[in-house]
């Protein structure tokens, strides 16, 4: 039984990984295609128009990668945890069914206006199209993300026999972290999309320094970039603020906290170590810990100790946290740095431009290091306080867990590479052969039927 | 009010939807090889605005499943893991080639070309193997895998009509008449495979044996092959029609294959009702906690004629022949 956990823990886990991915860019790069779909609306300029063209390009790329593997959860929630369904699915089926009623087909009907559309219909269509298209992806975070911070922090709900039943849908849906959740996820992917188009723009730039589009979009990444990362850093101390209040245990292995004292240290570095319990090599903060999150030197914090059994293992949710936490500050030297020196149409020189495209991706890498302080801090609850892991799994066979797993570690890697390979091709012709490009063995009849 | 019985409807329309929808894509998929370089290119052209948009069908459907009845979730999805598993990495490959197989250069385009193809085949064979396994009951042996497989076989043939009859829609010229033959063979094939799965299924169960031979009611019930066979000659005459260059009907054979795969699907409905899982769970036993089912059924009809209405515009939008290079 064990192997059946570990196993159908580990194929979801990679399941949910990839998947995150791929949303995590789109939600915000949608809004930031509708702003270049406006700008050019209103300038009339045809390098917005190419701009647009190019990064709608990589936008259909990454949505296309999105649908598929999110294909593959709507499976997944059933096959690898029907314990999940069976006592709380009263509450979890209603908001995935909502998500796929109100975004789901928005986002895909109109993704296909917007793709192929733009000759087809008035320019107010053309916009309103990738206006909703922005719509339906924010709203499907909404509805995932309210069913999320629900399994964090559930409220609203009643038991009724052995099913957790919805009592109050309100309370449900903005359960205590779900504010704080939603706006760090949706911060999250705005950072995601910044670090992209910089990066890429930076990419293009490296090749061909004149680009102008690739030189409007790195600013346009950077500017984001820079508003958004400091902001990030307020609503992820009050998001830690409010996982203590309701999740200490998670806060507990985030700080590597073993024991409850009085002006707790904050540990910078670490190696905890489960079996004496304590932090081997431990680089320390005297009263940190208790000044961050109490904001008072000699606050008592709750360690490990006081939650029993009922604790997360310790060291991926530490180094996670530290990995997320030090990739947003360096985003906000970098953004900060980036935007000063490109101030007033200056270009960026070749350093800064290197040091943007090694950037590209930091925002995947926050991000899933993000989501797994907060999912395995939740362990080993499925649901806080309501149901264990455990007791969700299902009876596929380790033996077909096994098939399936290494069948989609093939498909994802094949997937994946040919995606970072187009990525770069696209990112690096740029945008004017984006907005230009014709194709071998189309281009003939297209022209001769047009 | 029935929740179980409406939902147990809803989930039949989406499936359905899906069938008919993502099928005729699926279709024009298994069909590229059959093609040259630049009829890829219209046929990719004609499916792209709305292939995606087609399989949140299948989410929707396999959300209801999960949402109204999760006793059934489990059962079903439990019992076909392996080709839910194969349908997936099918539909994964050849959802990102429509992406891919543009923008890759080399021999990276021919591999997602290839992928695009066979993807369209995994997907389709497995959604019909998993229909054999589901009509049967999962029963284990060797006849019962062989049936799944021949319902796997039909369901290509089936969808390779629709792709072929929604070509005859979407282009014209040469391609158009290529469709007109496709369609032809895709009717053979669907005629071979609706007869053997009709015949079979009342042979490996005997619920469904009941419920379609039992006098005088056989007789009603002979209204839905009798329509079935209208729908299939309807194509074959339609089709004959348009390649002897008779105008303004190129969506007949498209609405007449829709026909047969929703008489089939009644058919379908008919044999099963009321289990979700034959012999073993009905709707009423499988179905979720009512206060679940009430607040999805209340955002259901209120969005559903949105969603239609939506779904109706893109078409509108995407209407009339399709042309080369929509992914330039």
């Amino acid at each position: 039984m064990d192997d059946a956990l570990l196993l159908a823990r580990a194929q979801f886990g990679l399941n949910i990984a990839f998947h995150i991915l791929f949303p995590s860019l789109t939600i915000a790069l949608a809004w930031m295609l509708l702003g270049f779909r406006v700008a050019y609306h209103r300038t009339g300029e045809a390098g917005w128009l190419a701009t647009y063209k190019l990064w709608t390009k990589i936008f259909a790329l990454t949505f296309a990668m999105g649908v598929v593997t999110g294909i593959v959860m709507s499976f997944q929630f059933g096959t690898n945890w029907p314990g999940y369904m069976n006592r709380v699915g009263a509450i979890a089926g209603p908001l995935l069914g909502y998500e796929v009623l109100t975004a789901f087909f928005l986002e895909a009907t109109f993704l296909g206006v917007m793709l192929f559309g733009m000759n087809r219909v008035p320019a107010w269509a053309h916009i309103g199209a990738t206006a909703l298209v922005a719509v339906g992806t924010t709203l499907s975070a909404f509805w995932i993300l309210a069913l999320n911070s629900w399994m964090q922090t559930p409220a609203g709900h009643v038991l009724e026999g052995d099913q957790w039943i919805a009592g109050d849908w309100l309370a449900v849906i903005f359960n205590p972290s779900f504010p704080y959740r939603f706006v760090h996820m949706m911060i999250a992917s705005g950072l995601t999309a910044a670090f992209v188009v910089a990066g890429l723009s930076a990419w293009r730039l490296l090749k061909v320094p004149a680009d102008a589009s690739a030189r409007r979009t790195l600013r346009v990444g950077v500017l984001v970039a820079a508003v958004l990362a400091p902001l990030q850093t307020v609503v992820g101390d009050l998001h830690g603020l409010n996982t203590l209040e309701h999740q200490p245990a998670k806060i507990a292995a985030m700080e590597a906290i073993w024991h409850t004292e009085k002006g707790v240290p904050l540990v910078l570095f670490a190696i905890p170590n489960e079996k004496t319990r304590t932090n081997d090599y431990a680089i320390e903060l005297p009263y940190g810990a208790s000044l961050i999150l109490k904001h008072d030197p000699d606050a008592e914090l709750k360690g490990l100790d006081a939650f029993g059994a009922d604790v997360p293992p310790v060291a991926p949710v530490f180094f996670a946290f530290r990995l997320m936490v030090g990739i947003g500050v360096a985003m906000i030297g970098l953004s900060w740095l980036a935007a000063w020196i490109t101030r007033r149409g200056a270009a960026a020189p070749r350093w800064l431009l290197w040091t943007l495209a090694a950037f590209t991706f930091s925002g995947w890498a926050a991000t899933l290091a993000g989501w797994i302080v907060t999912e395995i801090g939740r362990q080993p609850w499925l649901v806080t306080g309501l149901l264990r892991t455990s007791e969700a799994v299902g009876e596929i066979s380790g033996a077909q867990l096994g098939v399936s797993l290494t069948g989609y570690a093939f498909t994802y890697a094949t997937m994946f590479v040919a995606y970072m390979v187009v990525l770069t091709h696209l990112a690096g012709d740029g945008a004017e052969a984006a907005a230009a490009r014709n194709l071998p063995g189309a281009s003939a009849a297209g022209a001769a039927a047009d | 009010m029935d929740l179980a019985l409406i939902f147990m409807v809803l989930m039949g329309v989406s499936v359905l939807a899906y069938v008919v929808l993502d099928g005729y894509d699926l279709g024009v998929g298994m069909l590229m090889p059959a093609a040259s370089a630049t009829e890829q290119s219209v046929m990719v052209s004609s499916i792209g605005p709305f292939w995606d948009a087609n399989e949140t069908w299948l989410v929707l459907g396999v959300g209801i499943l999960l949402v109204a009845f999760p006793k059934a979730h489990g059962v079903v999805l439990g019992a076909l893991y392996l080709p839910v598993v194969a349908m997936l990495v099918g539909l994964m490959f050849r959802g990102v080639a429509f992406e891919f197989r543009m923008k890759a250069l080399g021999w990276h385009r021919e591999l997602w070309n290839w992928l695009f193809w066979a993807g369209s085949f995994l997907a389709s064979f497995s959604q019909g193997l998993m229909l054999g396994r589901y009509i049967t009951g999962f029963e284990p042996g060797f006849g019962y895998l062989l049936f799944a497989m021949v319902v796997g076989a039909s369901v290509c043939g089936g969808y390779v009509l629709l792709g072929a009859t929604w070509l005859v829609l979407k282009t014209e010229g040469t391609l158009q008449a290529k469709a007109l033959a496709w369609s032809r063979w895709g009717l053979l094939w669907v005629a071979l495979g609706v007869g053997l799965v009709s015949l079979a299924t009342p042979l490996v169960s005997e619920t469904v044996r009941a419920k379609w031979f039992d006098f005088p009611r056989t007789l009603a019930l002979m209204a839905l092959p009798a329509a079935c066979l209208w729908a299939g000659a309807v194509v074959w005459r339609s089709t004959g029609r348009i390649a002897r260059g008779v105008r303004g009907q190129d969506g007949l054979p498209f609405a007449a294959a829709v026909a047969i795969f929703a008489i089939s699907f009644l058919g379908l409905a008919y044999s099963l009702f009321p289990y979700v899982v034959i012999d073993r769970l009905t709707i009423w036993e499988a179905a979720a906690h009512p206060s679940s089912l009430k607040v999805v059924l209340a955002g259901a009809l209120v969005v559903l004629p949105f969603i239609v209405a939506y779904t109706a515009i893109s078409y509108r939008v995407f209407r009339g022949k399709a042309r080369a290079g929509l992914y330039d």
